[in-house]
């Protein structure tokens, strides 16, 4: 009833829209090109009250500039607005809402300001319209959560506007993909314009506004790890991993999850599973940013393909050396796509592996705690069965088969395994019988308490006492047992049923380092292939330049 | 026999001396079943140490008889303390009976224990004079410098008392660590975040190249052997005579025309320019034994 | 800080009294374990200081466990502790009764 029907249909009022945008910018642009001192003002010009914003942020690359000017535009003129993007890392993306700008947020991730975004929730001054995985996140933009403006950041622009993404592709081409081609504006800064690029990585007619930010994106190194502060303990759960998870299963294709534990068995491929006779047999295909901790692997040979979400800062180098390994540009530097990279991880990948907080009786984990809302990221998509998964590998099929023995339709599963030590510093519990999530959902008026992995998917729990086979259970019982069997000294842990844990034990449902053969003696830092950031620059053959805060030398 | 090398950097105090020394040739002093611990500590409720952060005693390196103390600078961070402090001056107290070789002090500190910072202090004071006494009795006192710590604050000043200073690159020497710089001067005057800075500042190349110690050495207690064993022997068949007022008056000439040469630099690599270093920006990652060979062959 | 001391009686005795050994650094989240000889020889005394308060019972467990393993009399273990995981303590522990016992005469 809206539209008289003496009027003709209207099909391109957005279009209408984003012509009416450009037209109230083009007096502040020269072509495409926008001058840093004139982005604020291009931004009030173009963007309307209850826009949709995406502004690029992923758990590495930040629009940083972009951010800033949209903080310093005029409350009256910008507001209302509804930002959409992976990661709220900025103090800016908050000090948008304080301002408020923002009255509504979609994202996946929100890392250090996690603090700060559950107190602005609990006050009332943002809603929260879900924390989303990274694809699902990506899938909406095509769907209800398309950006109208998208404020993205390149490394270059050439004049015409062609950008180049280079190593830090990660989530550019999806976010531009889905505003670009829904009337939407697409506003880049770049940290610096060039005669001609490297290569296009977006081309100039999806881009409406390119600016020159003052200093360049910021990008944080958020998947080094320093080797030196590997613990025995952690190398421990990483010759488990090896011995009783990987070897067992002939896991080939993979994904690690970020932490100190992934980096400890990254460390001992070269060693411990090289003494096992596994090179070539694990390990060789990964969906995986390019952690410097592979550098030991990737040069014993170990390794035979790596495609990356995103970068990591001081290996552009030596994966511009390494394309047998990498996906590397004709340019000869590398490209890295965030939603690719997940769909690898989902669909292609036998095993996810990752560090959680907590872990309760039904195998559910999370890495929620009380007034931090830290969101998912990518880890759930990794970390969940494929139920769309058609092609078989050995693994998939047999991790099928112990699940489901008694099916009368063959399937495979994906292998999801948590690593975990039982307690951290000061005895507080990784096991527990009610997780936090179950608080946070409660203090931020969630719908859902905010697990990373759920339990069903779970199907393996590492921990310094041993391996839990938990899609061997037959019964919810059993796999509560099996959880407490290698809960350690923590309460769930010495409240197990002494009987069944051995029952499971004589079963192999868990299996504790003794019954694998591993002499937790050997579990020294002598095992790992790098001790030190300085191994991974040596073996590297000084190709690895690794962000200043990480060096001693 | 094909030893593998160990890390001084991680290795514990212990596994230092065990290393370093020769093998079963070691006999420590207040070893840790008498439980010297910080008494301060205690009333502090803090964790103590049954050696209270350092271990003391007797050994022998390429035969040598020598003193050796080793700091624990994982226990908080190798500080000095009372006890601690007292152990370090015994030591050298005893160089003045037992007459060793040379007293080796394997440094790990980032200087006086806050929890007891007047006891450390007057520890720290009483540790400097004993080292003086012990070289001016012609024992030489060795400082070995490559763990975490570094040797900051009083150490600092300990370490560059030493006749003889040997270092690792991963090892450090400065007065205020470069953090408190930071918060007291801010960021634009040492930006501690910046470890390339940090250990071109006060790391083992550029205090070798100032001639601050005189020994370079890879991250290897072997290496830290070869070097001590090296230099015990040179001062074994030349006793020390540092009381020679001569000689004083020309280190001191030398720091003098030192601080005025660098009196402008702000950065480590114009050390080691004027050291005849041609690429600056390698300088880091040169191995130890080519940084030697380079520097000992500059004029 | 936290002060116990817990008595396990065993039957394995030390044929010789090797003498004390200590493992392990006090640093934030490690400990040191000294073990000595001298206790009755159906004895092992351990001695725990902690900053972790409240988690006796996790000690208790941890070290009738330790005790379980190796069911060494005649030494009193006195440990120092600065907030090490149950995992870490059970591991020295191991480290420093084997090297203890690994002692020659």
């Amino acid at each position: 009833m809206n539209r008289p029907s003496s009027q003709p249909a209207t099909w391109d009022r957005e279009k209408q829209n984003y012509q009416a945008r450009l037209a109230r910018g083009a007096a502040l642009a020269s072509g495409r090109k926008v001058s840093a001192d004139d982005i604020v003002r291009l931004l009030e010009a173009v963007i309307e009250p209850g826009d949709r914003v995406c502004i690029e942020g992923n758990n590495q690359k930040q629009a940083d500039f972009l951010a800033k000017s949209l903080a310093r535009t005029d409350p009256a003129l910008v507001r209302e607005l509804h930002l959409v993007q992976s990661v709220l890392a900025l103090p800016e993306h908050m000090d948008l809402i304080e301002q408020g700008q923002v009255s509504r947020v979609d994202f996946s991730f929100s890392g250090q300001q996690a603090g700060r975004l559950a107190t602005l929730v609990e006050q009332g001054r943002i809603k929260i319209g879900a924390i989303h995985t990274y694809l699902e996140l990506f899938g909406r933009y095509f769907v209800d959560l398309t950006p109208k403006v998208a404020l993205i950041a390149a490394q270059m622009a050439d004049r015409d506007g062609n950008l180049y993404t280079g190593p830090n592709t990660e989530d550019t081409p999806a976010i531009v993909e889905a505003a670009a081609f829904k009337n939407g504006i697409v506003i880049a800064q770049v940290n610096e314009v060039v005669e001609k690029l490297p290569r296009v990585d977006i081309p100039a007619d999806w881009v409406d506004y390119f600016v020159k930010a003052p200093t360049p994106h910021y990008i944080e190194p958020l998947f080094t790890r320093d080797p030196a502060q590997i613990t025995e303990i952690q190398i421990l759960m990483a010759m488990i991993a090896i011995k009783g998870l990987y070897a067992e299963y002939g896991i080939t294709s993979l994904n690690h999850g970020i932490g100190f534990d992934t980096a400890a068995i990254e460390l001992l491929l070269p060693t411990y599973a090289a003494e096992l006779g596994l090179k070539g047999k694990i390990c060789t295909n990964w969906a995986l940013n390019p952690h410097p901790t592979m550098i030991p692997a990737i040069e014993a040979g170990f390794v035979q393909s790596i495609h990356s979400f995103g970068s990591e800062v001081g290996m552009e180098r030596y994966i511009a050396a390494r394309p047998d390994i990498f996906f590397v540009g004709r340019d000869g530097s590398m490209r890295s796509n965030r939603a690719f990279s997940q769909v690898a991880g989902h669909y292609a990948c036998d095993l996810f592996i990752g560090s959680t907080l907590q872990i309760d009786l039904a195998g559910n984990s999370s890495t929620a705690t009380k007034g931090r809302i830290s969101g998912f990221g990518g880890a759930p998509n990794m970390g969940s069965d494929a139920r769309g998964r058609r092609h078989a590998s050995p693994a998939w099929l047999r991790a099928g088969r112990e699940a489901r023995p008694h099916a009368v339709m063959p399937r495979g599963q994906k292998l999801v395994a948590q690593i975990v030590e039982t307690s951290r510093e000061h005895m507080q519990p990784a096991f527990v019988e009610r997780l936090d999530a179950w608080d946070l959902a409660e203090s931020s008026g969630m719908e859902l308490p905010p697990v990373m992995i759920y339990g069903e998917d779970v199907t393996h729990i590492i921990t310094e006492e041993g391996i839990a086979h938990l899609l061997r259970c037959e019964t919810p019982e059993e796999r509560e047992q099996a959880i407490r069997g290698v809960a350690g000294y923590t309460q769930v842990g010495l409240a197990r049923d002494r009987r069944m844990v051995e029952n499971l034990r004589d079963r192999g449902i868990i299996r504790y380092p003794r019954d694998l053969g591993i002499d937790k003696r050997m579990a020294t830092r002598d095992l790992l292939a790098a001790r030190s950031i300085k191994d991974l620059v040596l073996a590297s053959g000084g190709l690895y330049n690794p962000p200043k805060h990480f060096r001693n030398w | 026999m094909n030893v593998k090398p160990i890390n001084y950097f991680e290795a514990s105090a212990r596994t230092r001396i065990a290393c370093l020394v020769d093998p079963e040739s070691f006999t420590e002093f207040c070893p840790p079943e008498l439980r010297h611990i910080s008494p301060h500590l205690v009333r502090l409720n803090a964790p103590v140490a049954f050696d209270d952060g350092v271990m003391v005693g007797r050994a022998r390196l390429a035969g040598h008889p020598v003193l050796i103390a080793s700091q624990e600078g994982k226990f908080n961070g190798g500080a000095v303390g009372e006890v601690h402090g007292a152990k370090l001056r015994g030591l050298l107290d005893k160089a003045l009976i037992e007459r060793p070789v040379a007293v080796l002090l394997l440094v790990d500190s980032g200087g006086v224990r806050l929890h007891e910072a007047n006891a450390g202090l007057i520890a720290i004071s009483e540790l400097m004079r004993a080292i003086l006494r012990t070289q001016s009795a012609g024992i030489p006192v060795f400082a070995l410098i490559g763990g975490s710590c570094g040797a900051f604050g009083g150490m600092g000043i300990v370490s560059r008392l030493c006749t003889e200073v040997i270092i690792s690159e991963q090892g450090r020497i400065g007065l205020s660590g470069p953090e408190v710089i930071e918060t007291v001067k801010g960021v634009d005057e040492f930006d501690s975040r910046d470890r390339a800075l940090v250990w071109r500042i006060t790391g083992g190349k550029v205090r070798r190249a100032l001639g601050d110690a005189t020994r370079l050495v890879g991250d290897d207690i072997g290496a830290f052997r070869a070097a001590t064993a090296e230099l015990l022997d040179k001062h074994a068949g030349r006793p020390l005579n540092s009381s020679d007022l001569d000689d004083l008056t020309a280190a001191h000439s030398n720091l003098s025309i030192r601080a005025q040469r660098y009196d402008t630099a702000r950065d480590g690599r114009i050390i080691f320019q004027e050291a005849g270093f041609t690429e600056l920006e390698s300088v880091a990652l040169l191995p130890v034994d080519d940084f030697n060979r380079q520097l000992e062959g500059s004029p | 800080m936290e002060q116990f001391v817990m008595n396990f009686t065993v039957t394995n005795r030390l044929a010789t009294t090797p003498s004390p050994r200590v493992c392990g650094v006090v640093s934030s989240g490690n400990l040191e374990v000294l073990v000595e000889s001298g206790e009755p020889e159906d004895t092992c005394r351990i001695d725990v200081h902690t900053p972790a308060e409240g988690f006796r019972d996790i000690w208790s467990a941890v070290l009738r466990d330790f005790v379980e393993r190796q069911p060494v009399g005649g030494v009193r273990i006195t440990i120092n502790d600065a907030g090490a995981t149950p995992a870490v303590v059970s591991l020295r522990l191991d480290q420093a009764i084997d090297f203890f016992r690994s002692e020659k005469p």
